[in-house]
């Protein structure tokens, strides 16, 4: 029979504000097994251990429950703190009355029953627990870094500047990413290219950093310290080692109708290519989609005019097999699809656009040289409308719910572009609200409208009706003025709403790090571990994890790379002891437990089994520790019952709801 | 039947296989039992007929453990459970010879019962190239019926007339489908929550924990039951409960959700008449509308529609909601 200690804590008024902390720990006494309950108004402060320790030392205590906040705050203080009084750390339970309870309850009465039934369950499963102990694990002293753009780029320096080997993959051809579309950032209206390439450059001539572009992960296994990572190298068609990046085959490769990704589908490009200028690798790659020699067999020119001879047709995509010891996600974003959006008549007009292809219209190197000019005709615009968020802080499910975050400032920084080089040009934006908060940004918007005249209105579009004579209606609502507007504009910019690149979600399942309804992944603490997914060794970057700016973005990613290395500077690591087991005896050998395991933890063997006398070969599950992470998905597939989760086992569980229903 | 006993005969003599797996005469001309016959003589009791309905896939578990192969002979539906034995690793293909047999539909006496034929004492016609109407002897006189009409229900819904696993197939069968498979379990879930809780405290509570649906169904295969061992106490809960059978059955139907073949064994054999298998193919509907269409057995390599994660996979979200 275990000895069993009780400690309530008031939380200050956390708890005791809505718990009768008294009654719970009364309560508590009559449970079986318990010989010793308590309250204290802070449990996790030193005081408070202290009363813990005391209590194990002269009660003799072999398990206590303590009724706090949840265990993901301080399970780990109070197990330390049993450790240090003489009991095995897994002989702590934690009922956690403070989220499950007196943060969601008003009532004291409804609010202290709860906190009671929660100190039952968490005693009966104490009477049922059994010391554990942690194995050790080695750490593979090399990073991850999935997606390739300033956040990736930005973590992978940080990290191999402290030393450690990083690889960055990134699936389109270049690195760079949103950054590189861009023509000027905000505040400082600097050029992006020229801040960013830099960046580019050092992070590819890096001896700690090996980038592999056109790549993509293909499978993660194993856990924090020790994941193994496939890397699908898509055949590039290009031999990386021999080509010279002379650019001669993309002057002459007779298809040149595939639309540019980088441009945002505004220009057209041959079929190998690179996505721009200032792309790292400077190697093109051949798409096979739009290759005439691919579709018909025929021409082969790029083979032909290649001087290196780099050329290679029957290239294969190739597997890299490599392990990591973290894994830091950097996938960044897209656009929203404007589908739903009818009103502003996006798919009807090329001069409506979003504000990333007018990034790429302002771009020298874009489709139009850099002139601001509409799409349908060439002719240069004398009006110029912004619509802010298209898709932003949305209401019903057309769009997204948060707010975008980047759009008042880039939308601040093209108007004030365009009135700077066109003086000629109104410009009229339609907001919500502007929202500028950050080191010299309002000082930035105010420019725009004081110094620039750009001509601000509170206010939302109802529609954009393109005319006959190519000029665009717009119906907006003057909120300010309380009146209709009705104007006619040249060109149409959208401020689409962001979201996370869409890839994310099978990177999220493949490294089994949480998501949440929007696609962005998910931090460990929303406030206390902002770059971290919840799931050991994983570590988020950039706009993946929710909307941010460049600055914003390298602040974060130089955080994730602090992390990672944290964890690549320890050599061993404590393993969870709380992982499955298998019951010889039960097991029927159907690998249903092995399907379901999504670390690869569990194999078979044929095993001599003794069974009550019955002495036969028998195909049984065996479970890796290293491996198993204790999900448990294995327990509850388990038709008889033979897998189970130690310190979370099944009668444990059972008990637990059996103390609730009681 | 004769040309069955036939290749038995030969299959036992070269030494192919070392025991048959078949049916044989039971106390009564309607209940046929399963039987491992050894040698020439004891397949003489040798029966395949309408009344033929048992499984006999489970059985191969244990005789995959013998010494040499052994020949069972497998209706188109005990294929698939034959199939699913394999896939969880517990019947061994190498050690069975299988000999896939005809079928015409198989008979429930209860059905029987219920057209109002009762002290049956004989029942003629229901061999496998027999007539379409049964002549059945009667302690009240010779009385008939179709042969469709007092057919098992599984074999209304029949999965078909092929089987999916075999060495050989002897015979031809029929196809017997004239109703909707999921129709009874559509009626249930149209019934409101009170109304399905009637509903099944009524059935369940004639059930009187025998055990034979467990103990025939090829999908409870387990080494040890939980309901048998004393590590868990599932057993214990179910006695307890206000009315015992519901914990019993629908831990079972858990247990065997996504692994099912749908073999109608556990209808089939239970003395007090419970339509135990609507719990079986409620699981199924439901597994057929969030996964995609899966049929248990269908093949004995991919993984199970419950012990696969697909990026198509439905939101659990998305389950709760629909119930």
């Amino acid at each position: 029979m275990q000895r069993i200690g009780v400690f309530v804590c008031h939380c200050g008024s956390n708890i005791a504000a809505t718990v009768d902390v008294k009654k719970v720990a009364e309560m508590a006494l009559k449970e079986p097994g318990v010989v010793h309950a308590d309250d204290y108004p802070y449990m996790c402060s030193e005081a408070g251990q202290a009363l813990i320790a005391e209590a194990i030392r002269e009660k003799k205590l072999t398990g206590i429950v303590v009724c706090s906040c949840s265990p993901r705050m301080h399970e780990a203080t109070f197990r330390k703190a049993a450790e240090r009084a003489g009991i095995n750390p897994y002989m702590v339970e934690i009922a956690n009355i403070r989220e499950h309870c007196s943060w969601i309850h008003k009532d004291m009465e409804v609010a202290t029953e709860k906190a009671v039934i929660l100190a039952r369950a968490a005693i009966a499963k104490v009477n049922l627990n059994a010391p554990l102990q942690p194995g050790e694990s080695l750490v593979t002293k090399r990073a991850l870094v999935i997606g390739g753009g300033i956040a990736g780029i930005q973590t992978a320096l940080d990290i191999a500047e402290a030393g450690y080997e990083v690889d960055i993959v990134e699936k389109t051809p270049s690195i760079g990413g949103r950054m590189s579309q861009l023509d000027k950032t905000f505040p400082t209206l600097d050029c992006s290219a020229c801040i960013l390439t830099p960046k580019m450059v050092e992070a590819a001539a890096h001896e700690k950093i090996t980038i592999h572009t056109y790549s993509e992960v293909e499978k993660v296994s194993g856990f924090v310290g020790d994941f193994t990572v496939d890397i699908r190298k898509k055949a590039r068609s290009i031999d990386m080692t021999k080509c010279t990046g002379c650019g001669l085959c993309q002057e002459k490769c007779p298809s040149k109708k595939a639309l540019s990704e980088f441009n945002r589908g505004l220009s057209t490009r041959s079929a190998i290519y690179t996505p721009f200028a200032q792309a790292i690798p400077n190697v093109p790659v051949i798409d096979r989609e739009s290759c005439i020699k691919f579709k018909t067999g025929k021409c082969g020119l790029c083979e032909k005019i290649c001087q290196a001879g780099a050329i290679d047709y029957s290239q294969q995509d190739e597997i890299v097999t490599q392990k990591y010891g973290a894994i830091v996600v950097a996938t960044g974003f897209d656009t929203i699809k404007l589908d739903r959006y009818d009103e502003f008549a996006y798919n009807q007009s090329k001069d409506v656009i979003t504000s990333l292809e007018l990034e790429r219209i302002m771009n020298a190197a874009g489709p139009t040289k850099g002139h601001l000019e509409r799409l349908s005709d060439g002719k240069h615009p004398k009006h110029i409308v912004f619509v802010q968020c298209v898709g932003s802080r949305c209401s019903d499910d057309r769009g997204k719910s948060y707010c975008s975050k980047i759009c008042c400032m880039y939308t601040a920084k093209h108007a004030m572009l365009i009135r700077d080089k066109y003086p000629d040009v109104d410009v009229t934006v339609f907001y919500i609200d502007v929202r500028t908060p950050g080191k010299n940004f309002d000082e930035f918007y105010r420019r725009a409208v004081e110094e620039y005249g750009v001509n601000y209105v509170k206010g939302q579009v109802g529609k954009v009706a393109p005319q006959p004579d190519g000029q665009l209606l717009v119906q907006a609502v003057d909120m300010l003025d309380n009146k209709q507007i009705k104007t006619y504009a040249d060109m149409v910019v959208l401020a689409t709403a962001i979201e996370p690149e869409p890839s994310v979600r099978k990177i999220a399942t493949m490294v089994t790090a949480s998501i949440d309804t929007n696609n962005f992944l998910t931090e460990g603490h929303a406030k206390l571990r902002p770059v971290e997914s919840p799931t050991a060794g994983i570590f988020l970057s950039g706009v993946c994890q929710g909307p941010k700016d460049i600055p914003e973005t390298v602040a974060q990613a130089g955080a994730a790379a602090v992390k990672a290395i944290g964890l690549l500077a320890k050599d061993k690591l404590m393993t969870n002891p709380c992982t499955a087991k298998s019951d010889e005896l039960l097991c029927n050998g159907c690998s249903a437990c092995a399907n379901v395991c999504p670390y690869g933890a569990i194999t078979y063997e044929d095993k001599e089994i003794n069974d009550h006398g019955i002495r036969e070969t028998r195909r049984v599950a065996v479970v890796n520790n290293a491996l198993c992470q204790g999900c448990g998905a294995c327990t509850v597939t388990c038709p008889s019952g033979a897998m189970d989760l130690q310190g979370f086992s099944n009668r444990q569980i059972i008990a637990e709801v059996d103390a609730i229903c009681r | 039947m004769q040309e069955l006993v036939n290749r038995a005969k030969e299959l036992l003599s070269s030494g192919a296989v070392n025991r048959v797996l078949g049916w044989k005469k039971g106390d009564l001309g309607y209940n046929p039992e399963p039987a491992f016959f050894e040698t020439a003589e004891e397949l003489e009791e040798f029966v395949y007929n309408g009344f033929c309905g048992a499984n006999l896939s489970k059985y191969m578990i244990e005789a995959c453990k013998q010494e040499g192969k052994t020949l069972v002979m497998l209706k188109p539906c005990d294929s698939y459970s034959f199939n699913q034995l394999l896939k969880e690793h517990r019947v061994v293909r190498e050690n069975a010879y299988i000999i896939g047999v005809g079928c015409r539909g198989k008979l429930d006496v209860e059905r029987m019962k219920k057209l109002g034929i009762k002290g049956i004492t004989a029942v003629s016609g229901a061999e496998m190239d027999g007539p379409d109407t049964l002549t059945v002897e009667t302690l009240y006189g010779t009385k008939t019926c179709a042969y469709n009409d007092a057919m098992l229900e599984r074999c209304h819904v029949c999965k078909g007339k092929e089987h999916v696993v075999f060495d050989e197939v002897i015979g031809e069968s029929v196809d017997t489908v004239d109703a909707e498979r999921f129709s009874e379990v559509e009626k249930i879930e149209a019934m409101s929550p009170e109304e399905k809780f009637a509903f099944f405290q009524k059935e369940l509570s004639k059930c009187i924990r025998c055990n034979a649906c467990r103990n025939v169904c090829p999908a409870c295969s387990c080494r040890k039951c939980v309901f048998d061992s004393t590590k868990f106490d599932s057993a214990q809960k179910a006695n307890v409960d206000s009315f015992e059978e519901k914990m019993f059955h629908i831990i079972r139907a858990f247990h065997v959700a996504g692994r099912c073949t749908d073999c109608g064994e556990c209808s089939r054999v239970c003395p007090q008449g419970i339509p135990l298998h609507l719990f079986n193919r409620k699981f199924i509907k439901d597994i057929n509308e969030f996964y995609g269409e899966f049929q248990a057995g269908s093949d004995a390599e991919a993984k199970g529609p419950l012990t696969d994660f697909t990026f198509e996979d439905v939101e659990p979200s998305i389950v709760a909601e629909r119930g």
